[in-house]
């Protein structure tokens, strides 16, 4: 079972009523899963903020919630998730943070047990499937006793490895009461001070239940070497050194002040072993153990692996034949048939300087489209195109941004008021491709169903755009080149804003097929490379002339618009 | 050394490595190992260079493979072949699908796509065999099932019978392409 999806196996075990989601890689498998089972209570909030919100309140209303998020995630959720440090649960709180070390595919590479530290929250970190899916269970279980919203610590190699599971049934777990409790629920200043102390002497009583806990295990084997580790960490360090002893920290915040001190003091040579921050070790060192090694030998960049482990701790070195020479990298590329195609074909043709955004759509970046200039974070394009208009009124009159449906309900709708109410002119593009594509296909509030897959109201994004106060809103084919041109320069001209809805479904969708295949004809083709300049991974050239590798292309007919000599017919 | 077994499954987003090494998963949870699966999801599968590392015994603990460990890689593209060669352990398996996909940097010609691969992947292990899946695939009747038809040229060279692979591809994909795949897999298995 993935480990994800042993999560969502532990929700379901532990009685949970309600989760709150938003996608993102490596979390959103709990989600979907999740979604499968009829006594839960599933749904894609629009963010993470709103995701754990709605956590929160069903928690205050009494029954068992949840909320999933990627890293970034979490920094969009930080604001309700430090106050809700402060009010506590009624029913339990867990909430996953899935960390992406190594960036397979995220826009950096945070560690986030740094908010565990900052909001004073209990953060518990499974290593492999069976751990992911009690470790849930015994997260509302700590939520519930210490009156606490409890952090789960994913990573990509827990949540998208498989290992054995065996399950359980579930336990229903009755509401509690909701009783009225401003003390504990308003978070106005008289009240949140009083709740504060509660904070702080909560954070006590943890690290005294860390002593004990069963999430935290010392195995003695060899003394000689000791190894303190947690998560995906823990793996590695077991199998390059199966004879060391071990601290393994279930829990990594609070840590167990006495038992690492026992646990130092009983090996000769400790080493921590933690991928990203010297989180683990920073604690160590506070309480006053200093010799023992940790980002001395480790690096604080990407992954470690068991080879890594092996060398550093070890000194044994890897014996393989290595690979010497260069060989071209595959970095990944849009789909064959895409629609953001043709729209970063028309941004690179106009030469403009484009905002980019978070989404399958943030590969238009790469040669030979090469049509994005920026990527920060979600909703980011829009605003920051407004800073540009304001910082630099040459440079606006060729810039744009570009922002995939969800990613716009997810952040873009208030740059977009930014931009309207004061007083800005910046065009707009939303790519709707009527999915959320780059996290595999869930829904969203404008395809109109549910993550349970129910019919739903669907946001209008036109008439929404309108009611933000644009007045310039059109709407154009991706794949009708010169349609979109027009429509871009039209709009680029004017000294308001305006948005261009680029709408065309994602190509992966199921109701997508093309009828009739794509051909070349040899005689005709000039061998010119125009369309190579769309860069689709279907075409090819084979000795001076366009060839179609037939079994990736999927027959969207881009290329024949955008062949000028009429070599390619569909 | 332990008695963990390694197994790379390695090809270009979209070729169909997960559910491969799904199947190979499922088959070698029913014998009874341990075993400990990591897959790739999110940007890398769109077109990206992707991997799937399998590992089972009685008792694993990392789900990835270290380098030189490799008892078998499986891949599914040339240019993928070359690229993790160097996981193979001494004398351990490369199974090469005879396919090329040629990546962006080549397509824009930024790049060569290499020349000679199958000998090239000779000097990094003497057990080479080389496939061509897709007319596998295409002889089962459908291309898409060049995975499966790969896992049954893999298959011969494990010690479980053609039954219990037969058994874990029914358990596997999804029922309306069974017969399919099933057809894929014995048109590898009987190469």
């Amino acid at each position: 079972m993935l480990g994800n999806e042993a999560v969502a196996r532990g929700l379901y075990e532990a009685g949970v009523s309600v989760v709150s989601s938003y996608p993102g890689t490596p979390s959103t498998e709990i989600t979907e899963c999740v979604a499968k089972f009829n006594e839960i209570d599933a749904e894609w909030a629009p963010n993470e903020k709103v995701a754990l919100e709605v956590a929160i309140g069903s928690s205050i209303s009494g029954v068992r919630s949840f909320a999933a998020m990627k890293h970034v995630g979490l920094n969009v959720a930080a604001d309700p998730l430090f106050t809700a440090s402060y009010t506590g649960v009624n029913g339990g709180l867990v909430l996953v943070v899935a960390d992406d070390q190594g960036l397979h595919s995220s826009q950096n590479e945070q560690d986030s047990r740094n908010y565990a530290l900052a909001a004073k929250l209990p953060m518990v970190e499974p290593s492999d499937s069976m751990e992911a899916k009690e470790y849930t269970k015994l997260c509302y279980e700590i939520s519930e006793k210490f009156d606490t919203p409890v952090i789960l610590r994913m990573s990509t190699r827990v949540s998208h490895s498989q290992s054995i599971v065996e399950l359980n049934d579930r336990t229903e777990v009755q509401p509690k009461e909701y009783k009225k409790d401003i003390q504990k629920y308003v978070m106005m200043p008289a009240m949140a001070k009083k709740r504060h102390i509660v904070v702080e002497e909560r954070i006590c009583n943890l690290r005294e239940y860390a002593e004990t806990s069963p999430l935290n295990r010392v195995e003695y084997n060899d003394k000689k070497i000791g190894i303190i580790t947690s998560g995906i960490a823990y793996q590695y360090a077991k199998e390059a050194v199966p004879n060391a002893s071990f601290l393994k920290l279930g829990m990594v915040h609070p840590m167990p002040e006495k038992l690492i001190k026992d646990f130092c003091e009983a090996c000769e040579v400790v080493y921590v072993c933690e991928e990203l921050d010297d989180f683990i070790e920073t604690y160590i060192r506070k309480i006053g153990i200093t010799n023992i090694h940790g980002k001395d030998v480790f690096s604080r960049l990407g992954e470690l692996s068991a080879e890594i482990v092996r060398e550093k701790i070890l000194g044994i070195k890897p014996e393989y034949t290595p690979l010497t020479e260069q060989i071209p990298v595959r970095p990944p590329v849009l789909c064959p048939g895409c629609p953001h195609r043709g729209i970063f074909y028309v941004l690179n043709k106009l030469k403009l300087t484009v905002s980019g955004d978070i989404g399958c759509y943030t590969l238009g970046s790469m040669a030979p489209l090469s049509a994005i200039d920026t990527c920060i974070c979600m909703g980011a394009s829009i605003s920051s195109a407004h800073g540009i208009f304001k910082g630099n009124k040459e440079l606006a009159k060729k810039n744009v941004a570009v922002i995939g449906d969800s990613t716009f309900i997810h952040s873009g709708i208030t740059s977009l008021i930014d931009i309207t109410y004061n007083q800005g002119a910046s065009t707009v593009i939303i790519l709707d491709n009527s999915i959320t594509g780059m996290t595999g296909h869930q829904q969203n509030p404008t395809t109109g169903y549910t993550l349970k897959g129910d019919p739903t109201a669907k946001v209008d994004l036109e008439a929404l755009c309108k009611s933000i106060g644009v007045t310039n809103i059109r709407v154009a084919d991706p794949f009708d080149v010169e349609e979109m041109e027009k429509v871009i320069k039209e709009e680029l001209a004017k000294d308001e804003p305006s948005v261009i809805i680029s709408r065309r479904p994602c190509a992966l969708l199921k109701s997508v097929k093309y009828d009739n295949n794509v051909k070349v004809d040899a005689n005709k083709c000039i061998g010119c490379k125009m369309c190579m300049k769309i860069g689709c991974p279907a075409i090819t050239m084979k000795d001076g002339k366009m060839v179609i590798n037939e079994t990736l292309c999927n027959n969207c007919g881009l290329c024949s618009n955008i062949c000028k000599i009429g070599a390619i017919s569909k | 050394m332990s008695d963990t077994k390694s197994i790379m499954i390695v090809g270009v987003g979209g070729q169909g490595t997960l559910l491969a090494s799904r199947i190979l998963g499922n088959l070698l949870i029913k014998k009874g190992y341990d075993v400990k699966m990591s897959e790739v999801h999110g940007m890398a599968q769109r077109g990206g260079s992707v991997v799937t590392y399998v590992r089972y015994g009685k008792s694993v603990a990392s789900p990835i493979v270290s380098i030189g460990e490799a008892d078998i890689i499986l891949a599914f593209e040339e240019l993928e072949a070359l690229r993790w060669a160097e996981y193979i352990k001494k004398d351990g398996k490369i199974i090469m699908n005879k396919q090329v996909i040629e990546p962006m940097p080549v397509i824009t010609g930024a790049m060569e796509y290499p020349e000679n691969i199958s000998e090239k992947i000779r000097e990094f292990s003497s057990n080479i065999v080389e496939v061509d899946a897709l007319s596998l695939a295409l002889k089962a009747g459908n291309a898409k099932a060049v995975n499966v038809a790969l896992i049954g040229v893999m298959a011969k060279s494990t010690d479980f019978s053609q039954e219990e692979w037969l058994d874990a591809i029914k358990e596997t994909v999804p029922e309306k392409f069974v017969d399919v795949n099933i057809k894929a897999f014995n048109e590898g298995y009987n190469k």
